[in-house]
């Protein structure tokens, strides 16, 4: 009988739950890890204004993809840009929300200036061929540090992700020799190196190994206040990492509504753009135009200069004004606004 | 009165029926799913996937052997650290310790069974990789690291995040298994037994040796199994602590991956139809090897029973 009855309550909760869903006041999205506390941090100051709900899974960006393509969430969130045809063939619409830079981070026993490196520094170490700190290649981007001749243990993620595609991107882009023996993706095979798990397992592992080399999302290296280097990019520049010089390199970006905004914004032109720069973009579905338009509410909120406050203190660089009216002008095309 | 009763026990005996069957349809239906999603690879790959250890989802190229490898290295070490410890654990439970003292620590064997892995994990990267790397490694290294042939399997840098202390937090997990069911096995052993080998002047040694060990054997292999099965599928707790290196090294001191760590550190951003079709065949081979280790230990323990004359 005690069985019986427990039962029907779960029963009338779970009716309950299903019929207070109301999906007027919800949006579901679901994907990329590295925006996700940003969109968090948005939707509360949303909520709070417009009396609206965000629900967001961070799941991965490939996760993200599957479950827009999948029509299962409102919106998809993947810091790879689909390219143009795929887009296309799944009836999806995508745009750049907000940028992210990711830095090489470093734990070099008695070092304490700033190390400085180029993209074929870079490339050498990840692929193992530069195996100490004082390797010629290194002392000359950094005349006045004293390195010393400890070798370099490199720490890499071990998660497929975002941020490896992105990293990954950039020294194929600078170094035909990572493109011929390692390629690029969300997940390689790494020539050298131990794997950690996430941006947080990097940054834990480069703190704790004495000469050691990661990459992390900026977010995760200022959080930690880990050494980072600064790069030499394209324009023969040697740059900071700093929200100016991301929004610098989307600036220099070649940002297309007609091939929905696809595009890589590493190693860009700009004489201020840090080279390892991405964006991460929103899918939405055009068969589902009500939908969509409120995503578009959302996201169109957040590029006001009280979402791009909210971004910087989280240390997410906002969009470049330029790029933003292009992004409004995509949505007024396709019919979101 | 009695047709009611007819019908009660064979209502009875369908549920039961319908709850064994149930388990062939699972294990029937995973199959299906598995080899159904693994078909691509399959094609491509062949039974050369099973032996090449390369993994390069950049190029399209995929094997399995790696991380077989791994699975297999972790469980064992698991299973050799963990099976010691449990034993002794199970003897002193019910033999040695006072009785007061029993009921907390098979209390506390069950409760070390029911923390999260993913607890398991992060103590592992924060307290116990340190430990590892600057402590216990190197100790290893200095101590038997020089010796020939063994010496290998201690060679390389001590980084902590490795296969070696990856098994030490797997034996962790597995030791509660192990003892407790060793402890429920040995507590079957008649107390006539046991108090007619006192009788005739046996240590608690030999009492433990020769009495309550043999008596409870298939007890105890039957938690070992167990144990082997949960060291082979443990998933969260061994990918923070093991590095993801998709390689075949003799060090225990190097980066290595499993099947489980695999799965979970990609699955989830492999965009590729064939990287995920690879990953589906991943998961039919963990399938299968768990399969055929278990058919083992089963064929195992029947076969000695029957030279014991025992059903």
């Amino acid at each position: 009988m005690r069985i019986w009855k427990s039962f029907l309550i779960a029963l009338a909760v779970l009716g309950a739950g299903a019929c207070g869903r109301s999906s007027n006041n919800t949006l579901n999205g679901a994907g990329a890890t590295f925006p996700f506390p940003l969109y968090g941090a948005w939707a509360h100051r949303y909520n709070a204004e417009k009396g609206i709900q965000l629900n967001y899974q961070s799941i991965g960006s490939g996760g993200g993809v599957k479950q827009i393509t999948g029509g299962t969430v409102d919106f998809g969130a993947s810091d790879d840009a689909l390219p143009a045809a795929e887009i296309e063939a799944q009836g999806l619409l995508q745009w750049p929300q907000v940028i992210g830079g990711i830095v090489v981070v470093y734990n070099v026993s008695g070092v304490s200036g700033q190390l400085t490196l180029d993209g074929a520094s870079a490339c050498g170490i990840f692929l193992g061929e530069i195996k100490n700190f004082d390797d010629a290649a290194i002392r000359v981007l950094n005349p006045g540090l004293s390195l010393p001749s400890a070798p370099i243990t490199v720490v890499h993620r071990s998660d497929g992700s975002g941020t490896t595609a992105v990293f990954t991107h950039y020294l194929a882009d600078v170094c035909p020799r990572w493109q011929n023996q390692v390629g690029q993706g969300k997940a390689v095979n790494w020539p050298t190196g131990i794997g950690a798990k996430g941006n947080e397992g990097v940054m834990n592992y480069v703190r704790q190994q004495a000469n050691s080399v990661g990459y992390v999302e900026f977010a995760y290296a200022k959080q930690n206040s880990a050494s980072y280097a600064n790069m030499r990019n394209r324009a023969g520049k040697v740059v900071s990492p700093s929200l100016e010089s991301f929004s610098a390199a989307a600036a220099a970006g070649s940002y297309d509504p007609a091939a929905h905004f696809y595009t890589w914004i590493t190693n860009t032109g700009g004489a201020q753009a840090w080279p390892i720069t991405a964006a991460t973009n929103i899918l939405v579905r055009r068969d589902k135009l009500e939908a969509s338009k409120r995503v578009v509410a959302f996201f169109d909120w957040a590029f006001t200069a009280e979402g791009d406050a909210q971004a910087r203190e989280l240390v997410y660089a906002p969009l470049p004004d330029s790029l933003k009216e292009r992004v409004r002008a995509y949505w007024r095309q396709h019919g979101l606004q | 009165m009695r047709i009611n009763r007819g019908i009660k026990d064979l209502a009875f005996a369908a549920l039961t029926a319908a709850g064994a069957f149930s388990i062939v349809v699972f294990v029937v239906g995973i199959v299906a799913v598995l080899v159904g999603n693994s078909a691509e690879a399959i094609r491509t790959f062949g039974p050369g996937f099973i032996v090449s250890d390369v993994w390069d989802p950049a190029h399209q190229k995929f094997g399995a052997a790696a991380s077989l490898y791994g699975s297999f290295i972790t469980a064992t070490l698991a299973l050799l650290m963990a099976v010691p410890v449990s034993l002794g654990i199970a003897i002193f439970v019910t033999e040695i310790a006072p009785g007061f003292l029993r009921g907390p620590f098979g209390s506390a064997i069950e409760l070390l069974a029911a923390i999260p892995s993913i607890i398991y994990g992060m103590w592992g990267l924060f307290t116990l990789a340190p430990i590892m790397s600057q402590i216990i490694e190197p100790a290893l290294q200095q101590s038997i690291g020089s010796f020939p042939i063994v010496g290998a399997l201690f060679s390389g840098a001590t980084r902590g995040v490795d296969l070696f202390t990856a098994s030490v937090i797997l034996s962790i997990m597995i030791t509660p298994f192990v003892a407790s069911i060793a402890r429920d096995a040995f507590l079957l052993t008649p107390p006539e037994v046991k108090e007619s080998a006192y009788a005739v002047g046996a240590t608690q040694w030999e009492v433990v040796r020769d009495v309550v060990v043999p008596y409870s054997k298939f007890g105890v292999f039957g938690g070992v199994v167990i144990a082997l099965g949960r060291a082979l599928g443990e998933t969260m707790a061994v990918a923070f602590v093991l590095g993801n290196k998709h390689w075949i090294t003799l060090s225990l001191f190097e980066a290595a991956s499993t099947i489980t760590v695999t799965l979970a550190n990609e699955f989830n951003e492999a965009d590729s139809d064939l990287y995920l079709s690879s990953l589906f065949f991943l998961a039919l081979l963990l399938f299968a090897f768990s399969f055929l280790t278990l058919a083992a230990a089963r064929l195992l323990i029947s076969r000695s029973r029957q030279r014991r004359g025992e059903k």
